[in-house]
């Protein structure tokens, strides 16, 4: 089904399913600890054995020797694998630094071997045997340092390297009021509870792995791809995963050393990545430095806007797309945007949840912040006022639906900003001082190809299958309800199986695209089988009206199972999309307001009510949508206090690699989170009228916090994390 | 993980026997750090003697007003003990301020009296640490030191002792019971069980190879205003960037100990007797020889603000 001009009414409309806050249909698996996640599926292959990864040792550099006597001689091993005896390997379309490494070494902790074992304590013990020399090379690891060398990157994924309209340099000078600020993010790690696990088996030259994947076809082909062998002899099944905010898009390590692992050993072998590798042998959120300047007539309308970043990768990484949604959050005739790549030899910057924006809007909406201060004009007031309904770039695009103003004036009102002071340091409630903070928050809506089948049985029953992943966000319950809708069944008599290479390729789960994508390519395949049944039934398809389990057209009523009298009926489709992302630009909007204590004598900083309105177009199930956008400020929370991989500029690691040392926030540092979304259909997105929420949420919050931040203390942060050392100089006295 | 053997000891005595008489053996309690630290192969025991047997989870009064924790008595228990909370609240109050609910169940006095550092450095087998490796070299110096010592430093070791519960029995005075290999026993004053890094960072305490805590000894209740405040970057679940345990009489004496600021509970008699002057006059002299990094000098101001307040709230 090709989407190519704006949605009418369908049977989507009816919201007799959808948008209901529906639980999670796998809830109860869940709960009960019998959701099948990819290490415990113990019954999917006999006699499996255990892989225990090594690390490199180095940053940068070379294996000199590497002496496996020892280990191999360990009880219970069975295999050994490193880059000498895997044979020849490809790398995989969508990874840069090779998952084996050896002899080069392109990062710390890079897999350099797998050592498989009967056990997982003899495969831990003997890894710990596996001896290597390296030649240690010089590297680059100092993302300031490198910053004035860095390149021009090729236009990527969050658009091209260098954006002007009219002229930046004249209009920010001739602006009576102007702020120029440089603003830092940390590296950041995905930090998710189940870490990279797989198993791998062999039936001679045909791989099967379970695995925890986000993206099936793209861990599939990348697979097939970095071993040599046809995509056809990969299988990847990835029902369960406990989390992975894009730290699972590709094929990592864990997944192809035990493929690896299990071809050498002739046994099935599964692997769990060791926790305090996961930090620096997969990947991250790269840090950035990014420097912001705006220019503006005393009334605040913004006349000039500036936004360039900086950041690292390793050799084929790309930048961080730090600076997009500067080209579209406000209005101003002249403006400019620059991305820069440094190389560098640490780990692998990519994809964590929302990349680009989260990393942008934390700089970006400072920097209005401290606009706003400095114009004297309300935060809320200057934002709304430099709106605009239409790509700034090319006014000729409008946005399919933009409700910023309303995010805030809403969120405002809810949040009791009129009783924020405005003057720093000025509001006190016993040992702490206290601040709001607002933000607004964007991400951009993607739209991309995602199949269905669909299948009716003589039960009634209707049975979707995609490759779609379900990440701990509600997939399977959205594509339930949206199922049911379309074939106007109740969800009971919905199955959904996902995650599987066999299944129609999906969107799959990133970019906050999988919600809409997918439950579109559902709505497609739902289509042609309404097509198939009132065929069969001798139904004109245009009048069939599904309902409550049976179909009806005149007078004529027919329960479904009985159309699938002999024999399933199947279909399968998939939704593609025209112009409509061209044509208009698609975003989703928001503002997070936050209200934070920072004690008077420690300045430890706590959240205190965090509150945020969000427009993302239809919300197809308000509790699953709920609980992202819950679970993006939690994580904005812990991008503004706490997270910070920190880079060893000596030995070129994070250090602090496992979850002691990396703080992530906890239950008490959480307080009652409010969350509304305004009322909105987007019919350009696609038939859903949905949009993406799960980044949305986490865009903007940790600027939120550090606004409020300098409003309970007056001290401006502007290097992220904001922790206690950075205000206590400038703490009121 | 290295292999190693395993006994469950009968007796203290036979425990501490078994100890200085197998090779590289290792008590083992709630396990919760040692465990962690034997999969990473920073501790290499060849042997692991179980002292959870030995009837030493009991808290009993002493003759003279005292109390005598059992090595064994689990933090939960400690922390929730009637005695404990009326009359050594800062006892109690620092062991619910360490780690976490379920960590605390399994945690005993002892093990969190031994715990080890959590230099990020000691955790990462492949780089310089001389307390790991003696003689590798301190790779925290000159590294990331945001959460190291800032006093009683070396050059061969600026890691910190992460023990709450420590830092509160520094305060109390308490008196570390042991018996030896050969079953003599001993009375260790707290201030002399954790040792200064100097160059030998490896050893850490002043116990003798097979030498087991029987039990911690909390002398007669000193009244007094009792506090710990634990300042770190998470509401929850972090070590301490810097905690005071505190003990303040009407009259405005008392007792001052550090956490988070150096190798051992950072506690100096004469800096206490600057407590009528204020928090300045007393972490002046507390930090009169201190030798912050870069990364690590906000504890100062930070530990003198965070007294301050404790001061404050005390004489409320
Ligand atoms: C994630 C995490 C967070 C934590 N956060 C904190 C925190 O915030 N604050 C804090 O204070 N602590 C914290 N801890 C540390 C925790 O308090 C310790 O792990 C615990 O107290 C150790 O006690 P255990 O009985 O488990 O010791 P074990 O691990 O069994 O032993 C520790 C050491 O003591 C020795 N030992 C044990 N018993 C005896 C004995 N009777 N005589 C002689 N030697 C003995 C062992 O040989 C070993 O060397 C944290 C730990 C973790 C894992
Ligand atoms: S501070 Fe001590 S524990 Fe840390 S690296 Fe240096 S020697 Fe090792």
């Amino acid at each position: 089904m090709r989407f190519e001009h704006p949605a009418t009414f369908n049977p989507i409309d009816q919201l007799k399913v959808i948008g209901h806050p529906t639980s999670r249909i796998e809830g109860p698996l869940k709960t009960t600890g019998t959701a099948p996640y990819a290490y415990e599926r113990h019954d999917v292959a006999a006699n499996q054995a255990y892989g225990y990864v090594v690390g490199s040792a180095i940053g940068k550099g070379r294996i000199g020797s590497i002496d496996l006597e020892a280990a191999k001689a360990a009880p219970g091993v069975l295999a050994i694998v490193t880059s000498g005896n895997a044979g020849k390997l490809g790398k995989g379309e969508r990874n840069a630094a090779p998952l084996l490494g050896g002899p080069e070494i392109a990062h710390y902790h890079q897999a350099v071997a797998i050592v498989v074992a009967g056990t997982f304590e003899q495969a831990r013990a003997a890894a710990q045997l596996v001896r290597i020399d390296y030649v240690k090379g010089d590297g680059k690891f100092d993302l300031a340092a490198e910053r004035d060398k860095g390149i021009t990157p090729h236009p990527s994924f969050g658009g091209p390297a260098d954006t002007a309209v009219g002229d930046f340099a004249s209009a920010l000078a001739g602006a009576p009021v102007q702020l120029d600020a440089t603003y830092t993010t940390p590296d950041q790690g995905h930090a998710m509870m189940e870490p990279h696990a797989s198993i791998a088996a062999w039936d001679g030259d045909k791989l099967t792995v379970w695995t925890s994947n986000q993206m099936i076809a793209w861990g599939a082909e990348d697979m097939a791809k970095t071993l040599g062998i046809p995509k056809e002899n990969v299988r990847l099944v990835s029902p369960y995963i406990g989390g992975g905010f894009g730290g699972k898009l590709f094929l990592r390590a864990e997944v192809l050393l035990a493929a690896l692992g299990a071809r050498a050993a002739g046994r099935p072998v599964k692997v769990a990545l060791q926790r305090p590798l996961m930090f620096n042998n997969t990947t991250h959120r790269p840090a950035t430095i990014q420097r912001i300047r705006i220019g503006a007539e005393r009334d605040g309308k913004i006349t000039a806007i500036g936004h360039e970043s900086w950041s690292g990768n390793v050799k084929d990484g790309e930048p961080e797309m730090a600076v997009s949604q500067t080209r579209l959050l406000y209005a101003g005739a002249s403006r400019m945007t620059a991305t820069r790549l440094a190389a560098l030899d640490l780990p692998e910057g990519n994809a964590m949840r929302a990349p680009g924006e989260a990393s942008g809007m934390m700089a970006l909406e400072i920097a209005i912040d401290e606009f706003a201060d400095k114009l004297g004009i309300d935060p809320v007031v200057l934002r709304i006022s430099n709106d605009t309904q239409v790509d700034p770039e090319h006014p000729e695009r409008h946005f399919s639906q933009r409700q910023l103003v309303q995010c805030l004036s809403d969120g405002a009102a809810r949040f009791g900003w009129d009783k924020r002071n405005p003057k720093p340091g000025a509001v006190r409630d016993g040992r702490w001082l206290v601040g709001m903070g607002v933000a607004a928050a964007f991400r951009n809506n993607l739209v991309a190809k995602s199949a269905a089948r669909v299948r009716l049985d003589q039960q009634g029953i209707v049975t979707v299958e995609t490759d779609m992943t379900d990440i701990g966000t509600g997939s399977y319950t959205i594509i339930a309800q949206t199922a049911a809708e379309m074939m106007g069944v109740p969800l009971d008599k919905v199955a959904v199986r996902l995650g599987d290479s066999d299944f129609p390729v999906s969107c799959g789960s990133g970019g906050q695209w999988g919600g809409n994508n997918s439950t579109a390519g559902v709505y497609a395949a739902c289509t042609k089988l309404r097509e198939t049944i009132a065929q069969k039934l001798g139904f004109n398809s245009a009048e069939a009206v599904f309902a409550d389990g049976v179909v009806r057209s005149g007078n004529r009523s027919v329960p479904l199972a009985q159309a699938a009298g002999g024999g399933d009926l199947v279909a399968e489709d998939a939704i593609e999309y025209g112009d409509l992302a061209k044509t208009y630009q698609q975003s989703t909007f928001g503002a997070h307001f936050v209200e934070v204590g920072v004690d008077a004598d420690t300045a430890e900083i706590r959240v205190r009510r965090m509150l945020a309105v969000c427009a993302a177009g239809r919300i197809l199930n308000p509790k699953a949508a709920r609980s992202q956008v819950i679970g993006a400020m939690t994580m904005g929370v812990g991008a503004a206090l706490m997270e910070d991989l920190v880079v060893d500029k000596r030995h070129g690691l994070f250090i602090n690699h496992d979850l002691a040392a990396y703080e992530v926030p906890v239950h008490a540092d959480i307080p009652h989170q409010e969350m509304i979304f305004l009322d909105e259909t987007d019919p350009i997105s696609s038939p859903m009228k949905a949009k993406g929420v799960a980044e949305l949420g986490i865009c903007g919050v940790a600027a939120a916090v550090a606004n409020a931040v300098y409003n309970a203390t007056g001290v401006r942060v502007r290097d992220y994390p904001i922790t206690l050392d950075k205000l206590l100089a400038g703490m009121p006295v | 993980m290295r292999s190693f053997s395993y006994e469950r000891a009968a007796s203290p005595g036979a425990a501490a026997a078994a100890a200085a008489g197998t090779a590289n053996a290792k008590f083992i309690a709630g396990g919760t750090n040692l465990l962690d630290l034997m999969k990473l192969e920073i501790e290499t025991p060849a042997h692991l003697i179980d002292v959870n047997d030995l009837a030493l989870d009991r808290i009993e009064e002493t003759a003279d007003g005292g109390l005598r924790i059992g090595a064994l008595v689990r933090n939960t228990d400690l922390a929730a003990d009637i005695r404990v909370r009326r009359d050594y609240g800062v006892l109690s109050r620092a062991l619910l301020a360490g780690a976490s609910g379920q960590l605390r169940n399994k945690a005993t006095t002892a093990g969190n009296l031994l715990q080890r550092t959590r230099c990020p450095y000691f955790y990462d087998t492949n780089l310089p640490c001389n307390k790991r490796k003696p003689g590798s070299g301190c790779a925290a110096i000159g590294g990331f030191s945001r959460q190291h010592a800032v006093v009683g430093v070396s050059d061969a070791c600026i890691a910190t002792h992460p023990s709450d519960m420590a830092v509160a029995m520094r305060a109390l005075d308490a008196v570390v019971e042991t018996v030896r290999p050969d079953g003599t026993t001993r009375s260790i004053p707290i201030a002399e069980l954790h040792r200064l890094p100097g160059d030998s960072p490896e050893i850490e305490t002043s116990l003798e190879p097979g030498e087991l805590i029987t039990a911690v000894v909390l002398p007669k209740p000193v009244g007094g205003a009792q506090a710990y405040r634990k300042v770190r970057d998470r509401a929850s679940y972090a070590f301490a960037l810097v905690s005071v345990a505190a003990i303040v009489q009407r009259d405005g004496t008392g007792r001052v100990a550090l956490g988070g600021v150096a190798h051992k509970p950072w506690r100096v008699e004469a800096a206490e007797a600057k407590l009528p002057d204020g928090a300045k006059a007393v972490t002046a002299r507390l930090f009169a020889d201190a030798k912050p990094t870069k990364d690590n000098a906000y504890k100062l101001p930070l530990a003198e603000r965070t007294l301050a307040a404790v001061l404050r709230e005390a004489r409320a």
